[in-house]
């Protein structure tokens, strides 16, 4: 019974990191910008394709993993640079249309270039599965903890800490006057599109070996992160990674107990929530701030 | 010469917000800009900074060609402006508002220019883990100058210090304005409060309707019949 629980526990908070790494990826770029990236699940979905094809080729899983990040900020600041600053001074709205575009477009090459087939790609640590108070976890869960937990630490650091960081969030509390600082905008868009890409790849090459990689994989991750976003009050970062377990915790605790055809349906049915009681989120600052 | 402008125009969409603006600011001077509410103050200070584009005409520093250049640019190239209503990062502390201030300079400056200002304005210093939203009004205008003075100004810009404040506050943000003057500060002060703006300026510049309508020494603009009737209330 208890170890029964353990076991969804564990599911869910697993699969909730990833959540709350791609919420992280909406968070910084909102902040940043006020734009939602829809293409940050095509993020994850590179990240994990790009994976499985360095992999094929024949290198080592370090080195596949560190060109899958350094493809995805490439194709992350080539978003920016060739779809949204052209666009500059259109409205927010047209803005995140475009990101929609982007990820149609991302999800079409990926298609053609790898085919529409399921591809595994191989745990970091084998598929032993290690014994907690009677649940089975994967050491690839705990990878997934242990990165998500480095990187939330690491960006809380740079955020907190680094005057690049707080001049990334100093243009998210008064644009104007971060420009009057001499913060140069367009830098601050093209950092967060890169680190929010990085996330969305860190996020796809460690879910692939459970959720398997295939160039539409990033649409259902990409659209559950937005939720833990939005849930966790959009703008929040650390809102962001509750937010992204609750999803993921929620969601395995309802395969497990109810049906597993309603996992889907969990993250929909608390933004729903959201929406209709608490729209700033659960950590939100409540009602807009205008100055 | 430190800032030149001519024949500067500014468009909003298909409307004209500034006509042919012809003014300079000398090396160390302090000049006022007065005007009412809507003739294009605040749009000639967001044109210098490069927040608007100029859309014809020309403005210089030391004889350089600065119209089209970005506006983190011309921060580095020492234009700063403390902008109107004073614009804090409200949630930040009060530390990391006056760093962010000094985000185009080295880690040295800033360390060493943030002593300056804490000397300076010593509330700040006592207040510097507050958030800045916390401060009270006047402590948010001493810190909103402070947080220019950390980027090191050859050329301070001012937007309405005086606004929002009671008015003993505002005899201290002018007296704050005449020592940062005597210390060798180049200030552009853009005010609705004529009289302070003007008794204090070397020379002062008249703004309407997107022009400038009139330019003289302070002492002399004070005493100008038209002046006097339109801004004073005398």
């Amino acid at each position: 019974m208890f170890a029964e629980f353990l076991q969804f526990l564990f599911s869910g908070i697993t699969v909730g990191a990833i959540y709350a790494l791609v919420g992280l990826g909406f968070t910084i770029i909102y902040n940043a910008s006020h734009i939602i990236n829809f293409a940050q699940g095509e993020f994850v979905m590179l990240g994990a394709m790009s994976a499985v094809f360095f992999v094929s080729v024949g290198m080592p899983m370090p080195v596949a993993m560190l060109l899958a990040i350094i493809i995805t900020i490439f194709i992350g600041l080539a978003l920016v640079k060739l779809a949204i600053e052209p666009a500059r001074n259109a409205s927010i709205v047209t803005l995140i249309i475009i990101t929609i575009g982007a990820s149609i477009f991302l999800r079409g090459a990926a298609q053609v270039l790898w085919g529409r087939n399921f591809h595994s790609l191989a745990p970091i640590s084998g598929n032993d599965p290690i014994m907690i108070g009677g649940a089975a976890v994967l050491p690839q869960s705990l990878w997934i903890l242990g990165s998500a937990m480095l990187i939330v630490m690491a960006l809380r650091y740079f955020f907190d800490r680094t005057l690049i960081g707080k001049a990334i969030v100093a243009s998210a509390h008064n644009p104007l006057a971060a420009r009057l600082a001499g913060i140069n905008a367009r830098f601050v868009l093209l950092l967060s599109f890169g680190l929010s890409a990085m996330l969305g790849a860190v996020a796809g090459f460690l879910i692939a070996p459970i959720s398997l990689a295939y160039p539409s994989v990033g649409i259902m991750l990409g659209l559950k992160g937005f939720c833990a976003a939005v849930l966790g009050g959009l703008g929040n970062p650390m809102g962001a990674v509750l937010g992204g377990l609750i999803v993921g915790i929620s969601e395995a605790m309802t395969a497990g107990y109810i049906s597993s055809a309603y996992k889907d349906a969990v993250a929909f049915i608390i933004i729903l929530g959201v929406l209709f009681f608490r729209p700033s989120g659960l950590f939100g600052i409540r009602g807009t701030e205008r100055v | 010469m430190l800032l030149g402008i001519k024949e500067l125009d500014c468009h909003y969409g298909r409307i004209q917000a500034l006509h042919g603006i012809d003014m300079a600011v000398d090396e160390g001077e302090l000049v006022a800009l007065v005007g009412a509410n809507g003739a294009g103050k605040t749009t000639l200070l967001r044109t210098i900074s490069g927040i608007e584009p100029a859309s014809g005409g020309s403005i210089t520093l030391d004889g350089h060609d600065i119209t089209h250049y970005s506006s983190d640019k011309r921060v580095r190239l020492g234009i700063i402006q403390v902008p109107e209503g004073r614009q804090m990062f409200a949630p930040m502390t009060v530390e990391d508002n006056l760093m962010i201030g000094g985000y185009t300079r080295s880690g040295d400056e800033r360390s060493e220019t943030l002593e300056q200002v804490f000397a300076m304005f010593p509330v700040l210093k006592e207040r510097r883990h507050n958030a800045a939203g916390t401060l009270s009004g006047g402590q948010q205008q001493m810190l909103a100058i402070s947080r220019a003075l950390m980027a090191r100004p050859r050329l301070l810009l001012l937007d309405e210090p005086s606004m929002g404040l009671s008015p003993l506050l505002v005899d201290e943000v002018f007296a704050t304005i005449q020592k940062l003057r005597d210390a060798g500060t180049t200030i552009f002060l853009v005010e609705q409060n004529a009289y302070m703006a003007l008794a204090i300026a070397d020379r002062g510049y008249v703004m309407e309707a997107g022009a400038i309508v009139l330019a003289d020494s302070g002492e002399r603009l004070i005493v100008n019949d038209r002046v006097k009737e339109a801004y004073l209330g005398l």
